[in-house]
């Protein structure tokens, strides 16, 4: 299916039209003024991208891709191929708070496995999946740098240190209320 | 020891500018531009022995000497995608005194005469690249940054620019082609990035801490800064250390300190007996209990002892730990974070973490020990970059010193803890 873009569609943020989600103009126009900061303009590939995941419900569906290999004047297999590289832009559909935990060696050496199964069953869903309600995805990840506050958790932008079990429950308990 | 390094870390406000200025902050990026040509700042830095923080150890001097006379534009680049496992001490620089980061990239820049800074920061640091942001647009502001710095003439832009989860970014080929826009593959050397780098224009790549030791360098001289550590390894060094200690955490002491002291007296002690400690983060090789009482933290004694200082990453493995396991999971981390380039790197990690699965879930094999090392003479030596060579250390030195544990795991099916 051929991505489909209205260039004529005037919004603030990023909209549903369609059972396509549009980036706003405000978002097209930050990425120009991106691309005129580099000395070469692909190099606002992984800006535009990481823009386009935010105002996109945390993830990159091809058509959004496909909009901003529009906006980049790159071919989309480009945008595609770049964005498949880097862990942290999501090609499917993601909760509202993505719960990165580090299974590296100093997070497991301090329990990190713990957590992980401590959140599963919390959660009731396997690692790399969503809660029904939309609320969580479980992943685990690669070292985050916070080794010396293990075990630990980056949930969204945010990191967590120092977790126990309790911890993680008031930390997932308090967003879910959000 | 007073702190130097981590002087402004704790301090409350440490990463706004005023707090920064009125602790001393940009007085050696003044007296770079009012008393120095580049060439002597190069000099400077060569003469300090400063060599590079991030891991490889290289002088940071002798790298700036590299650039071609004449070839312009420049480019300066911060390496601050941070993710050697176990490693986390430019995280804290980064967050707690990002002018400090600035003023050290803004001296080497000058003396690189580089007219454009990019501080390429991991993206799951996205609190630090705030608070650099912040610090930068600050920076800008009082002119520390931008047109005719200081009235000296110079003009220097910095960008921070985001990472996107990938630790083969770490290596500077790697970083440039994903600064470039493109998939994170490392690039042929020669040329090296001082002669060709981003956009084929010449660029010096260093790490943040190398680059935040520039400004003390500058201030109180190459002499002064020889007054610590080693000869070969002279300077001072931040040691992130994490593991079974009773405190964890990124400590200050000049190279050469003894390992035993960091783990002792700065980390608390071990929470349990010492089974292996990791020095310098997982990609050096593990080196057992017995081999770290006289061991000390600098480059050429750690090489002696059959590993390496690379990033000071320690991590200490209790005796409770399965090396087994540990080492499968570092296998993992490898085979995730290939770039896929090469084939002896990216079938061999995935192999090495089959093989190590297998043995770990009670599926090991008597020749499978010999089948691991026999892989990892397929990747020594003979991968595109050195992830390959990152993947065997663990693997390497767990054999080599634990082969029981490995023995134990195959013959009986279980763990030996």
């Amino acid at each position: 299916m051929e991505a489909w873009v209205d260039p004529a569609f005037q919004s603030s943020n990023s909209d549903f039209y369609g059972g396509i989600l549009v980036l706003s103009t405000g978002a097209k126009e930050k990425i120009l003024q991106l691309k005129s900061r580099y000395p070469q303009a692909q190099s606002a590939l992984l800006p535009a991208l990481h823009l386009a995941q935010r105002e996109c419900d945390g993830w990159l569906s091809d058509e959004v891709m496909a909009q901003v290999a529009e906006v980049m004047d790159l071919p989309l297999a480009k945008v595609r191929s770049v964005a498949s590289f880097y862990t942290m832009f999501n090609r499917q559909p993601v909760g509202k708070y993505l719960v990165q935990v580090c299974t590296n060696l100093s997070c497991s050496l301090l329990g990190a496995e713990h957590i992980v199964e401590h959140l599963k069953r919390k959660l009731g869903i396997e690692v790399g999946e969503t809660t029904p309600d939309g609320l969580f995805t479980l992943l685990e990840v690669e070292c985050l740098g916070s080794c010396g506050t293990a075990p630990m958790m980056q949930i969204n932008d945010t990191y967590y240190e120092n977790l126990t079990v309790e911890r993680v429950d008031d930390i997932l308990d308090q967003l879910a209320k959000e | 020891m007073e702190k130097l390094l981590l002087r402004n870390v704790g301090i409350s406000n440490s990463w706004d500018i005023d707090t920064y200025v009125e602790r001393g902050g940009y007085q050696a990026l003044a007296k770079a531009l009012k008393e120095h040509q580049p060439a002597d700042i190069v000099a400077m830095v060569k003469a300090s022995g400063l060599r590079g923080r991030g891991g490889a150890g290289f002088p940071a001097g002798v790298k700036w000497g590299f650039l071609p006379a004449g070839v312009y534009p420049r480019y300066m680049v911060c390496n601050a995608d941070e993710g050697e496992p176990g490693t986390f001490k430019d995280r804290v620089l980064i967050e707690d005194d990002p002018h400090g980061l600035i003023e050290g990239i803004a001296i080497s820049s000058y003396a690189c005469e580089a007219e454009i800074a990019f501080i390429y920061i991991r993206g799951e640091y996205e609190f630090g690249a705030g608070r650099l942001e912040r610090a930068v647009e600050q920076a800008y502001e009082r002119g520390y940054l931008g047109e005719n710095i200081l009235g000296s003439g110079y003009r220097l832009d910095m960008l921070v620019h985001r990472g996107a989860g990938a630790y083969i970014c770490g290596e500077e080929t790697a970083l440039l082609s994903s600064l470039e826009g493109d998939r994170g593959h490392p690039k042929l050397k020669p040329p090296f990035p001082a002669s060709e780098g981003v956009y084929h224009k010449p660029t010096i790549v260093n790490n943040v801490e190398t680059l935040f030791n520039v400004p003390f360098i500058v201030e109180r001289g190459a002499d002064w800064y020889r007054g610590f550590g080693t000869e070969r390894s002279p300077g001072l060094k931040l040691f992130s250390i994490s593991g079974h200690v009773n405190k964890p955490g990124v400590y200050e002491l000049p190279l050469g300190t003894p390992m035993m002291t960091l783990i002792n007296n700065y980390a608390g002690g071990p929470s349990q007996p010492i089974k292996a400690v990791i020095p310098g983060g997982s990609s050096t090789p593990m080196l057992p209990a017995d081999k770290l009482a006289d061991l000390t933290l600098d480059y050429e004694t750690i090489a002696e002892a059959g590993s390496m200082l690379g990033s000071g990453g320690v991590i200490v493995i209790g005796a409770n730990t399965c090396i087994v396991r540990a080492v499968e999971r570092l296998a993992e981390f490898y085979r995730h974070e290939s770039c896929g380039k090469c084939i002896p790197c990216r079938e061999g990690t995935d192999w090495l973490y089959q093989i190590l699965h297998r043995i770990e879930h009670s599926a090991g094999r008597e020749k499978d020990l010999d089948l691991i090392l026999d892989i990892c003479d397929g990747i020594a030596g003979k991968s595109f970059c050195p992830l390959g060579d990152a993947a065997l250390g663990p693997v390497r030195s767990s054999i080599e010193h634990f082969r029981n544990e490995y023995l134990f795991h195959i013959r009986e099916k279980q763990c030996m803890v």
